[in-house]
Parts: C-alpha cells; structure tokens; sequence
C-alpha cells in the first residue's frame, strides 16, 4: 500500500514537472517568439488591419461594422452578435451566429422582413428592386455577425439608392462598386465579395470631392 | 464559373496538397517515433521529468503515464482558471465558475475543446496561451502517442513492449507540432489574423464612435488549434471570427491543417509496421468516406430547399460571404469527421440534412480520417471489427497484419466500439427526460432534440463543435459533458493500450493462402461496410428523432 502511494506520488511529480516544462516551451516561448515575428515583419497584420480615413482610424478592413446610415452601403445583417456579460467593465464586440434553424418561425419571419426591407430602402423613384434579385446574404446574419463583405449582387442592388442619396451619377457608383469587387482568389477560392467599410470609405472620399 | 464548381475545385485542390504532403510527412513521422536519438533539448526536459525516455514500458506503465499526464493536466487549468481574477496579465478578467472551469479543462486536456465559455469575453491572455494553448499541443501529442503505441503493437511481437511514453509525448510537441504550428502561424499572421498581446483595443468606426475588440496571441493558437485537431476558438464565432480566418485561402489552408497529420499517419503506420500498402488500404478508407460526406453536404447545402433558407434563396444564415457554401461545407465535413470541431460556420443553420451529416460524421467514431492520433486507433479498431466480420463469415481464426484477432483482441475492439454511443444515448436520454435541462434549447421541435444530441456526440466523441444554439452553460450540461468527455476519451484509451499489449505479445503467424488479404480494395469496401452499418444500427433511433425528421419535413 504504502509503496503504491510513493509510486503515484513519484508519477504525478514527474507529470507536473512534464507539464510544466512543455508549457514553457508551448505556452511561454511558442507564442512570444511568434508575436516577435509577426510584430516584425507584419505589423499591421498582427495588429488587427486597422484602416484609417482622414488621419483618424475608422476601424478594421477585416470587422464588420453596423449603424452605416442609408447614405452609405449597407452590411450583412448580424442578428447573432452577443452582448457583454461577464466582465462588463468592457464593452467588447462579441462575435457569434443565430444558431437558428431553418424551420425556426423566427428565422423565416426575419428573413420576410429582411428582403421586404432591402427591396423597400433600395427601390428610388426610377428603380424598383424585385424581391427575386435580394441575394442571401443580404437577408442572412453571417457566422461571426462580423462579416466585412456583402456579395457584389447585394452591392450592385444598392447602387441606385446610394447614388440619388450622395447625388452622384449612377455609372460613377457602379464603377465604385466594381473597383471594389474582389473576385474569387486565383479564380476558385472562396466566393466574389465587396468589404463594405473600404467601399464607404471610398464613397464618402467621392461625393466629398464631387 | 459557379459556386458549386468553385467548391468542388477546391475540394480537389485539397485533395492535391493532402496527397502531397502524407507521404514526406507520413515517413517523417514514423522516423521521429522510431529513431534512437535524442535531441538536446529533449534531453533537458527528459532530464527535467526525471525519465528515462529509452525505458521500454508494457502497457500498463504507458498507461500510467498517460493518466497521470492528463490528469495533472486538467489540474493545473482548473486551478488556472479559477485563479485568472488575481493572475496579471488577464485584462483584469474574473475568475471562471467551478462548473464551467472543470468543463474548460476537461475540454482541453481530452482534446475535445468544447466550449461553454464566450472566448473573448472571458479569458484573458494568461489562461489562453499558458493553459488552452497548451493543451492544444501535448493534447494532440497523447492522442498520437497512443496512435503509435498501438502500430508498435502490430509491429512487434513477443516482448509485450509499446515504448516510452514520456518520450513519445516530448517528439510529438518537439519535432512535429511544434514545428508545424509554427510555420502555419506565421502564415496565417501573413494574411490577417492577429498575433499580440496587447489586450482590448478600442478602434474609432466609420460612423462615429468606437468599438472594442480583444487582441491576443491568436495566430500561435489558431495554427495548433487545426494542427492538433483540437478546435478550441479564441473568439466565440471560432473559425468564422476574421481575426482566426480572414480569407477563403486561410480557410482552406486551414482544413489542410487539420486535416494533415490524421491522414499522414496511416503513412506512419504503413512504414512501421513494414507494409506501406497496408497504409494505403486505411487512407482508401478514410478518403472514401470524407469525399463521399463532402460531396453529400455541398448536395444538400447547395440545393437548400428548407423554410428560411428557401426564402433567402441560399444557405447562407450563419456562413460568411468570403467562403460561402461551397468551401463552408468542405469545413464543415472535414471538422466533423476529424475530431477537431472548430467551425467556419454554424452547424445548427445548415439544412436539416446538413446538419444531420455533421452528427453522423462524429458519429462513425471520428476515424475518417479522426483526430490526430485517435483518428488512426479509431480506425485500426474498426478494421479489427471488420477482420473479425470477415473471418465470421468464411469459418477461420481472423489475423490482421499477422496478428491473431482472437477472444482477448476482439473484447477489447469490442469494448472500445461501446464505450461512446452509451454515452452518447444515455445522456442524451437523461437530459430529455428530467425537467429542466430541455430549457436550454434555442429551437422548437426535432431541432431542439439535435442540439441536445449534438452536445452529447460532441462531448463523447471529443469533437468540440456545437449546435450552439444550446445554452450549455448549466451545471447539468457543464458536468455530463465534462463526464462524457474524460470518459470519451480515456476508457477507449485504456482499450486500445490492453489491445496494444496483447498485440505485441503474440507471435505473428505466417500468411496463407487463406489469409484475408487487408492491403486490397476488397478489404477497404468491408471496411467501409462495417463502419457504415455499425454506426447505422447504433444511431439510426436517434437520428430518425432529429436530423432525419427535420430534412425531411422539408
């Protein structure tokens, strides 16, 4: 018996001492070093890819805003975003999805009222928006809630109305809007896409200038 | 070019750079667990444990060593945890419930990283570089130890002796791990995800005001995350959050990542136990079946003829425009039958169908091609079982790579292959019959049961993933999933080392004419056969209550 308990007592001294030599060097020097190399050769990029705007930083390229006024493009929906709960001396972006189903009542109403509402705020005097050209993701909250693009088709259904708001000629944002499509990376992966805080940025330059 | 080209284009891009990559770092591996050379570094640490890495330990001693690891292990980030509120260098964060700590360590250590915690909210820079991180890696490295110990046993013969485990342990971090993640962090740094410490950052917004989001060590962690099959995210949304995966090539480079080492292994395999066709055989068979769970999902994902997803015309609720639904589902497969469980995007807004081929992927066992480690001794079990079938059928003793399946062999297969469905089925039943713990579904109707039957899956078969419409921050839920995992994990452990140690006590037997031949196409087909109906027989009750009754309600 007695001897038992020395030799489990020797096992878990030599775990400990394994555990804590591994993470020196998994949890202490992995992670130090790498931010050595990131903050030295990728700054921005390890940093958050934070995007100023008249000298003033308006955010990241890589984080979805909300609260764009319909002057400006019009993100993803992000009915999935937490609220900060513990620790509430902050208040931190928590990302996150709706997690409902798709025969979740509450899903299929707010999808109805989605689509009935980008085609209501999008349709202008000389433009009607058909409900069938209202993409998904348009009606849809993303993974995160901090999606940064809407597909182009979302884009270019903005278009219109974004124009008669800034009173800039319709070709002028359509140009803007291709500019700012970003096409399948080498042509296959992931989906074509419009970052939004860098398309509004780009807006606002042109109907100051304009 | 479409979408549903695009997705396939990049499924075979994968499959490419898989093929690639398995047989240089197959090889590799089965030198770094057969080489008799220590490094020096390796040395200090030996030195430090106080071990001897050249002892040979029979599986009882290796054993020891695993549980008494693993167990200091959740210790130490319990302990972590709880004292986060007084430990600098936590953004000032408070310490983390008993419950929900026990649950967070558990999660880690057992590989599974299910998590009932808001990442970014909730653990500061301390608890998730020196404790979650960490995990990540000598997590993996027991899974692969105990992947290596059973090859060992086929190998071997007379001596009963599997190897060291505390050397196996330190190679698996020192010389594939780490080496690994940190390539792969420096690369996903490269392309936006961020690496720093330099804690909440609060950023002017377009429109005015501001906003705060936590900084972090994320790239070092996302990398080991995929890497180590563990899936734990840094931030809530995991792998869809831009900070973990900014662009659809980071997404696919990281279902490379996790996906790499479990289906170099059967690389390893095949070099050490001397037969690399014997390999070839178990990599048909997890490449079967993965090609065939992503061909399904982009089938029901792209066709998406359900409620809300019809009204949007596309299954895009809960996946993000820069992967969409093509490179959303590969994810999507690949983390359900690996055991990794980080997520691109959200499993409980797929399709009902969808959603039920993430639950039937962690249901084979997760040997498709599984975790790291655990993926190839959840699938050499699964070929003893189909041996064994096989040997059924035609009257002879079954052997497999010379070794005779006989009465000890097959209780433990067998043991192994009951251990996680009763604990899938019991607890899930448990939790639908007492009163309270049906309150923390999100959704009505089959779906809610799906959450429910998700989180046990997850938890047992240390997958990580959620329906995560649950709110599995209750004590009911952060204990049985805790229990669900520690059991989930260890007692096939113990399994598969007692089958190990008999392994390599026989004496091989020559083979025959008679000798099922487990290198051919034929024995991949039985082998995918036996899996398919096993999993079939033991789940389809419960599955017909969600998935099933959800896609086709639709």
């Amino acid at each position: 018996m007695n001897n038992s308990v020395t030799h489990t007592a020797r096992l878990l001294g030599a775990a400990l001492r394994a555990l804590l030599l591994l993470t020196l060097v998994t949890g202490v020097i992995y992670p130090l070093a790498l931010t050595g190399i990131a903050q030295g050769l990728f700054h921005d990029q390890a940093n958050g890819s934070q995007i100023t705007a008249d000298g003033k930083v308006v955010g990241s390229s890589l984080i979805g805003q909300q609260g764009y006024s319909l002057d400006y493009f019009q993100p993803r929906p992000a009915n999935g975003l937490g609220t900060n709960s513990v620790n509430t001396q902050y208040k931190l972006l928590l990302s996150g999805a709706t997690n409902l189903s798709a025969d979740n009542e509450k899903l299929i109403k707010s999808v109805e009222a989605a689509k009935a509402r980008v085609v209501r705020e999008n349709s202008t005097a000389d433009y009607k928006v058909r409900p069938s050209q209202v993409p998904a993701d348009a009606v849809t909250s993303s993974a995160s809630g901090l999606d940064p693009d809407i597909s182009p088709q979302y884009a270019e259904l903005q278009v219109h109305r974004v124009a008669e708001r800034n009173g800039l000629p319709v070709a002028t944002v359509e140009k803007l809007v291709e500019d700012h499509t970003q096409g399948r990376t080498l042509g296959f992966m992931g989906e074509p896409r419009v970052n939004v805080l860098e398309l509004n940025i780009a807006l606002r330059e042109l109907a100051a200038r304009s | 070019m479409g979408p549903v080209l695009a997705g396939v284009l990049q499924l075979v891009a994968l499959i490419a750079a898989l093929a690639l990559a398995h047989v240089p770092l197959g090889t590799y591996m089965a030198k770094v667990y057969s080489s008799d050379r220590h490094w020096r570094v390796e040395r200090w640490i030996y030195r430090g444990i106080g071990a001897d890495p050249d002892t040979e330990m029979r599986w009882p001693a290796y054993l020891r060593g695993l549980l008494a690891f693993s167990f200091v292990g959740v210790l130490f980030l319990y302990l972590l945890q709880r004292l986060q509120g007084v430990l600098p260098g936590s953004l000032g964060f408070s310490s983390i419930e008993p419950a929900q700590a026990f649950n967070t360590a558990v999660s880690f250590v057992t590989n599974t990283n299910w998590q009932s915690y808001y990442g970014e909210q909730a653990m500061g820079h301390v608890v998730q570089t020196g404790g979650l991180a960490v995990q990540n890696f000598v997590s993996a490295a027991v899974g692969m130890a105990v992947a290596v110990a059973l090859v060992r046993g086929f190998a071997r013969s007379r001596s009963g002796e599997l190897g060291n485990f505390w050397s196996d342990l330190v190679r698996g971090v020192t010389r594939i791990l780490l080496p690994g993640a940190a390539i792969a962090a420096v690369v996903l740094v490269a392309c936006g995800v961020i690496q720093n410490f330099s804690g909440i950052h609060e950023v002017g917004q377009f429109m005015g005001g501001s906003q705060q989001w936590n900084g972090g060590a994320v790239a070092s962690q996302e990398a080991i995350k995929e890497l180590g099959t563990n899936g734990g995210g840094y931030f809530n949304a995991n792998s869809a959050h831009p900070f973990e995966n900014p662009t659809p090539f980071t997404n696919l480079f990281e279902i490379f990542l996790l996906l790499v080492i479990p289906f170099s292994l059967t690389r390893t395999f095949g070099v050490m136990v001397g037969s690399v066709r014997q390999g070839y055989a178990i990599l048909a068979t997890m490449a079967t079946l993965w090609v065939g769970f992503v061909a399904l999902m982009m089938w029901t994902e792209f066709a998406h003829h359900e409620g809300a997803l019809q009204i949007a015309g596309g299954a895009m609720e809960g996946k993000e425009v820069r992967f969409g639904v093509g490179s959303s589902s590969i994810f999507a497969v690949s983390t359900t039958l690996t055991s990794t469980g980080a997520v691109d995007s959200f499993h409980s807004s797929f399709t009902g169908l969808g959603g039920g081929i993430t639950l039937l992927g962690m249901m084979l066992g997760e040997i498709a091609p599984g975790g790291t480690g655990s993926g190839l001794y959840g699938m050499l079990v699964m070929a003893v079982i189909a041996v064994f079938i096989a040997g059924l059928m035609v009257g002879r003793t079954p052997e497999y790579l010379g070794k005779k399946i006989g009465t000890r062999e097959i209780k433990l297969a067998a043991c192994y292959l009951l251990i996680t469905p009763a604990l899938v089925l019991v607890f899930t039943a448990a939790s639908m019959a007492l009163p309270t713990p049906p309150h923390s579904m999100l959704n009505p109707g089959a779906h809610g049961f799906s959450e429910v039957l998700y989180a046990f899956t997850s938890a047992s078969n240390n997958n990580g993933s959620a329906f995560a419409g649950l709110n599995a921050n209750t004590d009911w839920y952060n204990t049985t999933t805790g229990l669900a995992m520690l059991l989930g994990r260890f007692l096939p452990m113990v399994f598969v080392l007692a089958l190990a140690g008999s392994l390599a006590e026989q004496t091989p037997v020559p083979a025959t004419a008679g000798t099922l031949r487990t290198e051919k196409p034929l024995f991949t087909g039985l082998l995918v056969g036996a899996i398919l109906i096993i999993t079939g027989l033991t789940y389809f009750p419960a599955l017909a209550l969600g998935p099933l009754a959800e896609g086709l309600a639709a």
